[in-house]
């Protein structure tokens, strides 16, 4: 148990092993030599081996109870004998009680549900520094820990307890070794020295050092620069509540501050007692045996048990009875007094009493409020108590909670004592220990009582897990010509269209409307046909507010869609914080901000695309620019996903040709970046398979024959199911490339695309410099996926490497075939210009969120090294099998 | 008569023996002495000691200790005691 040893307190142990003979660093090496064999010995026993030795050892601790009790006694003139028994018992059956079921061998904690299991390592060589106040208990305890554990212990107890100690390890060791334990597992030294302390702590084998001593030893320990459970003193206050059953609490604390005259540093130290309940208190203490001291008398104790100069008490105070501390003081008192009860007006150097007593003294203070007792508590617990323990006495749940929030303790005891409670297993269902961890209050690692989990390394076996994946897309998605015509379903009392002037002059607005249910009123909201700004978005909101829309209907591309979607959000939840919803994130499943889930409003989104490529009719993204702010704002979220998605190609057969390129290839790229994302899985391939099929055959036909309904259709659709693929697995570094280029340079997102796209392909078929983690993938893919393309597509090739080289030729010529620059030089883009503008280019795809999921993780010099390529323009293969080769993945993978 | 390798079988319930007779052979070996371990399932203290004892006189003598089916648990001890860089280790 954690006491002052006031004898070592005003002595640091030195920190080098000065003046040891050869003899003496013999002698220690020997013992050294001897645990560590034995502890590695120990390594090979199993649980059952382990068992089968601690449960006489427990049995030898209690036959031998009362006599190491009596020797303890004897030897140290310190407390009780009768309550060393009780401790040496508690030592024994009490942390037996505790530790028998408890596996410490193989594995010992399970967590299925997590794929996890704990394992045990035992530490090794501990050395274990015991006190004068709980010799023999202490030692008890720790032995039995440590066979539990597997460990082997050196004990250095206190000088003045060397004799009960060494006897006590005697008859652990004994017993452990008549049931197989190894031999040299339980030490003790043979007397005891500092330096023998000090070469212990710095011994290259003793792994942990565990100091229940003074504070000189406990910071002896930590500073030896080995781990330490190094456990502190305390000044624990007790407070009573003016509800506190007071025969209970005085009691209580009677038998706390009495046991074995106080030693035990979780006793009690001060009394903050209610106003209302003081005089009642008072009383209970004096007709139990106590004597209340006047203010002349608490001036006598003070003067003799507390040190003028240190303010601590006095050596020769700690454990004597309070008749014995009362004659020394010159304080007259009745024959078979327990305790010394000194009225206290303060807390500090200017009240002597108000600190730690291991002796039948106790302090006590008049509080006028519970506020004030509180306060007064805090200052004892901060006078020396910090981490330790603290008591409350009361009935009233609400003070209970004040005052354990308020103390800094890793026991805080209620309606129970505080010496007896704190040990563990009596009066609660605290750990049974001799060592109170303070925490860093206490200047120590722990707070905890300490117990066989700190004598164990415990290795956490993580087998691989994989996270729920998913698949979201639109509750119904309807395609194919005229498939505007399933609109008629969808009853509603307001409508609001969404749509741009443009759309509105073909006539597109007119088909929709004519397919809406009879009785519906029908409102329309044309928006600037660009991406949508946060004023325009903060109109449609009022529109859909003031109409009292039950749906929503986009009609346009990915810029009117977005903007349909943001109005939703912001209809249906007023005060989501736009900036604050676009927040950067890692893992959507992890992210820090939540999207609104009660709504004020409700209104279905129904997104009908009128171009074949941002798929945003399925997809839960959502662009808009902040002008005010200057920035971008993308939201991501599955509750931005249209309800219901039409994907009719009726409204994209004018689109003019270069339009057709630009989100073709877009679509392209969505799906090429789908198939090789970290997120790919069985559900998403398929969609991003098939899209690029349908792009590879169809967009060269509605490029050049734009009235070909079947490439038409084929192409919106291609375009949707790509989306469906890229809105569960997400795209990758091509995007992120695009985008800063696009922005900087003003060129559309699918021509961006296209500029990087056959680079990309090659960049991410080669053997990575970095892997991005994938716990979704089993190996690096893309190449193999690449290849899997090329195959789709019938683009021959034996090997990987020729396939992917076929898929990079093939994409080259598709771009050709449609007209795109076939570099970033042929928009007309200096080298000067494009130079001066590398760095922050690639400052901003590398803090493009859309690379999280490409296949490999972009360094910054490989993003400038993938724009650098794009300017010099395509043939990515040829160039690299001319200049530098690529070092391509081989098939074996 | 010298021989080149020298192989003695070590029996679990006389470690401590086998290894002593080892480590009285060892004048009689050159170049190498093989322990069979295969039977030993534990190791105590006892022979940790007899094992270091001949690892010194196999240093001195300049005869090569190898150390044949070592089960995993015990290998663990040596490496921990530190003596599992004094001997060879075969399977």
């Amino acid at each position: 148990m954690m006491t002052h040893e006031l004898v070592e307190d005003r002595v640091q142990i030195p920190p080098v092993s000065d003046g040891l003979s050869e003899q003496r660093i013999a002698y220690l090496e020997k013992l050294v030599v001897q645990a560590r064999t034995a502890a590695a010995v120990f390594t090979q026993f199993t649980q059952e081996d382990v068992d089968r030795i601690v449960k006489p050892m427990v049995l030898a601790g209690l036959d031998h109870a009362q006599p190491l009790a009596r020797l303890a006694f004897e030897e140290t003139k310190l407390g009780v004998m009768e309550d060393k028994v009780i401790k040496n018992m508690v030592a024994t059956e009490f942390v037996y009680n505790y530790i028998k079921d408890k596996r410490t061998v193989g594995i010992i904690r399970e967590f299925p549900e997590r794929n996890l299991v704990e394992m045990a390592e035992p530490i090794g060589v501990i050395l274990s520094i015991t006190p004068i106040t709980n010799p023999t208990s202490t030692v008890l305890f720790k032995c039995i820990m440590a066979i539990k554990t597997r460990n082997a212990v050196i004990f250095s107890p206190h000088p003045n307890a060397w004799r009960c100690c060494s006897k006590a390890v005697s008859i652990m060791l004994e017993t452990a070794l008549q049931y197989g334990a190894p031999e040299g597992v339980l030490a003790c030294l043979e007397s005891h020295t500092l330096q023998d302390n000090a070469y212990l702590m710095g011994h290259k084998d003793v792994r942990l050092i565990d100091a229940t001593g003074g504070p000189g030893a406990v910071k002896a320990a930590y500073s030896s620069g080995k781990p330490a459970l190094g456990v502190g003193p305390g000044n624990t206050p007790v407070y009573l509540e003016k509800t506190a059953d007071l025969s209970m609490a005085v009691t209580d604390i009677l038998l706390s501050k009495t046991f074995d005259n106080g030693t035990i540093c979780a006793s009690e130290q001060t009394a903050v007692i209610d106003d209302e309940i003081y005089d009642v208190v008072l009383k209970k203490f004096a007709e139990l045996g106590s004597h209340i001291c006047d203010e002349k008398e608490t001036e006598l104790l003070a003067r003799a048990v507390i040190d003028p100069k240190t303010g601590f008490m006095q050596p020769m105070a700690v454990g004597q009875k309070a008749t014995d501390i009362a004659r020394f003081a010159g304080v007259s008192v009745k024959a078979g007094t327990k305790l010394l009860i000194a009225p206290i007006q303060g807390v500090g150097r200017a009240h002597p009493l108000s600190v730690e007593k291991l002796f039948p003294v106790l302090a006590v203070y008049r509080a006028r409020s519970v506020e004030e007792a509180l306060k007064v508590c805090v200052d004892v617990n901060h006078a020396g108590g910090l981490g330790h323990t603290a008591v409350i006495f009361s009935r009233n749940d609400e003070v209970i909670h004040k005052f354990s929030e308020l103390m800094n303790a890793g026991r805080i005891l209620v309606n129970s004592p505080g010496s007896v409670g704190a040990v563990g297993g009596v009066y609660n269902d605290l750990v049974p220990t001799f060592s109170f961890g303070c925490g860093t209050g206490g200047g120590n690692s722990t707070t905890d009582n300490v117990n066989i989990y700190h004598y164990l390394n415990l290795k956490r076996v993580a087998r691989r897990t994989q996270s729920h994946m998913w698949f979201r897309v639109p509750n119904q998605i309807y395609f194919n010509m005229n498939a505007v015509e399933n609109l008629h379903q969808f009853p509603s009392q307001s409508t609001v269209i969404i749509t741009n002037p443009a759309l509105e002059r073909f006539g597109h607005v007119d088909i929709v409307r004519r397919h809406i249910p009879a009785g519906t009123h029908v409102h329309i909201s044309v928006i600037p046909d660009a991406e949508p700004e946060v004023k325009v978005v903060m109109q449609g909101v009022e529109a859909l507010t003031f109409y009292k829309a039950d749906q929503v209907i986009a009609l346009g591309g990915g810029s009117v869609i977005d903007a349909a979607k943001i109005m939703k959000l912001k209809y249906e939840s007023p005060e989501a914080d736009l900036q604050e919803l676009a927040a950067p994130f890692l893992d959507l499943r992890k992210r820090v901000i939540q999207y609104p889930t009660e709504k004020v409003n409700r209104a279905r989104l129904i997104a009908i695309s009128t171009t074949s490529g941002t798929g945003s009719e399925v997809t839960p993204f959502a662009v808009l620019t902040d002008k005010d702010r200057g920035c971008k704002v993308t939201l991501a979220d599955y509750s931005l996903t249209p309800d219901v998605a039409i994907v009719d190609p009726q409204f994209v057969m004018s689109m003019p040709k270069g339009l057709t390129a630009d989100t073709g290839i877009d679509c392209l790229t969505h799906a090429l970046e789908a198939a090789v994302s970290s997120y790919a899985s069985p559900y998403t391939d398929p969609n991003a398979m098939q899209a690029i099929r349908l792009v590879f055959k169809y967009l060269p036909i509605a490029y050049e024959q734009p009235h070909d309904e079947e490439a038409r259709s084929m192409m919106h659709s291609a375009a949707c199911i790509a989306a469906l693929a890229f809105s569960n697995a997400s795209v990758g570094v091509n995007h992120a490339l695009a985008h800063a280029f696009g922005a900087r340079f003003g060129v559309a997102h699918g021509r961006a695309n296209a500029l990087m796209l056959p680079h990309v392909i090659a960049y991410n078929a080669s053997v990575p410099t970095k892997f991005l983690p994938s716990p979704y993938q089993k190996g690096y893919l893309a190449h193999r996926k690449y290849a899997t393309i090329a195959d789709l597509l019938g683009l021959g090739g034996r090997t990987i490497e020729d396939k992917v080289k076929n898929l990079v030729a093939a994409t080259e010529r598709l771009l050709d075939q449609l007209g795109f620059p076939s570099s970033i030089a042929d928009l007309g883009i200096s080298r000067e210009q494009f130079e001066r503008a590398i760095p922050d280019l690639t400052k901003l795809a590398f803090d493009d969120p859309s690379w999280r999921s490409n296949p490999r993780m972009p360094l910054m010099s490989e993003l400038a090294e993938l724009y650098w390529k794009a300017y010099q323009g395509r043939s990515p293969v040829r160039a690299e099998s001319e200049s530098q080769p690529q070092t391509w993945l081989q098939p074996t993978l | 008569m010298a021989r080149l390798a020298e192989q003695l079988k070590i029996d679990e319930g006389r470690v401590v023996e086998a290894l002593q007779a080892a480590r009285e052979r060892l004048d009689r070996v050159e170049g190498e002495m093989v322990l069979d371990f295969s039977s030993v399932r534990r190791i105590d203290p006892c022979a940790l000691r007899a094992m270091e004892e001949l690892a010194d006189t196999a240093d001195h003598q300049g005869v090569k200790l190898v150390l044949q089916d070592v089960n995993v648990a015990a290998y663990k001890v040596l490496k921990l005691v530190k003596l599992a860089s004094r001997f060879c280790f075969a399977s």
